[in-house]
């Protein structure tokens, strides 16, 4: 793999913030797009520009079979077995929260139990409790240990045949914990549960493999793939998505409507009401084919060397706790600092032109487990090189002079 | 002690940060400000007092010594504190009228505008605006 030459496919890696070469380790935040899928979307709005799915035109029909050859590309890469399991969302949290409010509608009833774990993220925690509220239903957290693994023992403990629906993340965005989807969804269905798999923070990393998981459903986002905002993808196997109820109502849902009646479309227009986002959706499926050009064997083989490296590194400076030390994790590197609040550290980091998130990333049940207020997180990409990562060194060495 | 007013105060700050020349020297200084500016009392971080900040954490204590809004404040975080010690600095010791016709430019003058900025999420831009409630129900009080 050839870092410099992938760098230079990302304009946004090439500025400097406060002088500074910009050194960006937020990705599990978003990701930068490579200029292929920034001249995409211009390509699209200088010359594709029209409504998909109605026109009788030129233009329209083109735009159409774009729109649709990304549903393609994502089914191919994902290996869903129909092209019609693959919903076009606004992004994860959209398909959490249709996946919660449609099969909630059709499956869930008063009693019954949703299981999500000590480690999702927000949006995949609220959802369960909006539908649980709704539907007298009760939400169930597997628990996790200190290095941020699930306890899987007590997950199979909590399974039942009260059990509609298993929330769980495929990767920690605060802590990097790779949770083992394939058993967790072996277990799920041993007592008839259905598992969604947050797959925001897997998608960037790994390629996602819906059938070999097994999996009822996988939600992940366009922008954290090197894709646009705004795009996100839903897959659902075919059995659900069929006998849920639509999500939105609107134009591009329906099949006849008639104020006494109306009929919906079939999958996967059901649930795709209104305009959606089509500028963005086309080059969802270059930023897909960018990465697949990199290779996620390659993505693979590279972050884990930069994630031993850095691991490492952090380890040698005195006063860093690393939060989040699962024996399978991601490129994410979340920790604390002895005596220094995470938002200190983060803002004097800025300055030396280093990107990092701070804060409680949206799992606070986290950060309550681990007792901290919020943690410094670094997060590598493909194209972030161990010269960045010393530099993240040598500027938290510098974090720690202002406090001493 | 000679009284001095809000303008007096914040042009004494900016002077102060005139002399440090890039911004490592500023931010040193901010965490000492921080540093040095006395925690709050932990009977007074109640939920009542607590300014919600994503990021930090800050509590402001109000109090009225005669005509005077007197503020007492803590974060969390030092770079807040530190910020917080300098609005401190400048809104103590007025009268409600001064507070609420108080100008901040001198935030922007010290180059540190971005901490105050009402995206920002530290609770520091929700701090100023309580300082400035506080100074409004004190008006009102005074009035009736």
């Amino acid at each position: 793999m050839d870092i410099e030459a992938i760098r230079k496919d990302f304009p946004a890696l090439q500025q400097k913030v406060y002088d500074k070469p910009l050194i960006y380790l937020d990705n599990a935040a978003t990701s930068q797009k490579p200029q292929v899928v920034i001249d995409r979307i211009t390509q699209y709005y200088q010359r594709e520009n029209s409504n998909v799915h109605r026109g009788v035109h030129f233009l329209s029909q083109t735009a159409t079979d774009h729109y649709e050859a990304t549903r393609t590309r994502v089914q191919q890469l994902i290996r869903a077995e129909k092209l019609h399991e693959v919903i076009y969302t606004k992004g994860t949290t959209e398909g959490i929260n249709l996946v919660a409010y449609s099969f909630g509608e059709k499956y869930v009833n008063e009693g019954d139990e949703i299981i999500i774990s000590q480690m999702e993220h927000h949006s995949n925690i609220v959802p369960w409790q909006m539908l649980a509220s709704r539907k007298g239903a009760t939400v169930k957290v597997i628990p996790m240990d200190e290095t941020g693994t699930l306890d899987l023992e007590a997950y199979r403990k909590l399974l039942s045949d009260r059990t509609k629906m298993v929330a769980v993340t495929h990767v920690s965005n605060s802590l990097g914990t790779i949770n083992p989807i394939q058993q967790m969804v072996a277990d799920a269905h041993a007592v008839g549960a259905a598992v969604l798999v947050d797959g925001a923070q897997a998608a960037p990393h790994m390629q996602i493999d819906v059938k070999a998981l097994d999996v009822d459903f996988y939600v992940f986002s366009g922008h954290k793939v090197f894709g646009p905002t705004g795009i996100g993808i839903l897959y659902g196997k075919e059995k659900w998505l069929t006998d849920m109820p639509p999500y939105m109502g609107g134009g591009d849902m329906i099949e006849l409507v008639r104020f006494d009646k109306t009929t919906y479309a079939g999958l996967p227009h059901k649930f795709e009401a209104g305009t959606p986002n089509i500028a963005d959706t086309i080059a969802l499926s270059t930023a897909l084919e960018y990465v697949e050009s990199v290779g996620y064997q390659a993505i693979a083989d590279y972050e884990a060397e930069l994630l031993a490296y850095g691991t490492e590194k952090l380890r040698s400076i005195d006063g860093i706790k690393l939060i989040g030390t699962a024996e399978d994790k991601a490129s994410v590197l979340s920790f604390v600092m002895e005596g220094i609040h995470p938002y200190d550290a983060g803002t004097l980091l800025d300055r030396m032109g280093i990107a990092v998130r701070t804060g409680h990333h949206c799992t606070q049940p986290v950060m309550q487990f681990f007792d901290v207020p919020g943690t410094i997180r670094a997060s590598f990409a493909f194209y972030n090189t161990k010269e960045e990562i010393d530099k993240l060194i040598a500027g938290l060495q510098k974090v720690k002079e202002f406090f001493v | 002690m000679e009284r001095r007013d809000i303008q007096e105060i914040a042009a004494e700050i900016i002077d102060e940060f005139a002399f440090l020349d890039d911004w490592m020297d500023k931010y040193q200084h901010i965490i000492d400000l921080g540093k040095s500016l006395p925690p709050l009392d932990e009977a007074h971080k109640t939920d009542e007092n607590i300014v919600r900040g994503c990021q930090s954490q800050v509590w402001l204590v109000p109090s009225l010594d005669g005509s005077q809004v007197v503020f007492h404040a803590d974060s969390d975080a030092f770079i807040t504190k530190g910020l917080i010690a300098l609005l401190v600095r400048v809104f103590s010791g007025h009268t409600p009228e001064e507070v609420l016709n108080a100008d901040l430019t001198f935030i922007d003058q010290i180059g540190i505008r971005e901490h105050l900025s009402p995206t920002r999420s530290n609770g520091l831009n929700a701090m100023v605006k309580k300082m400035k409630m506080y100074a409004l129900a004190y008006q009102a009080m005074n009035k009736s």
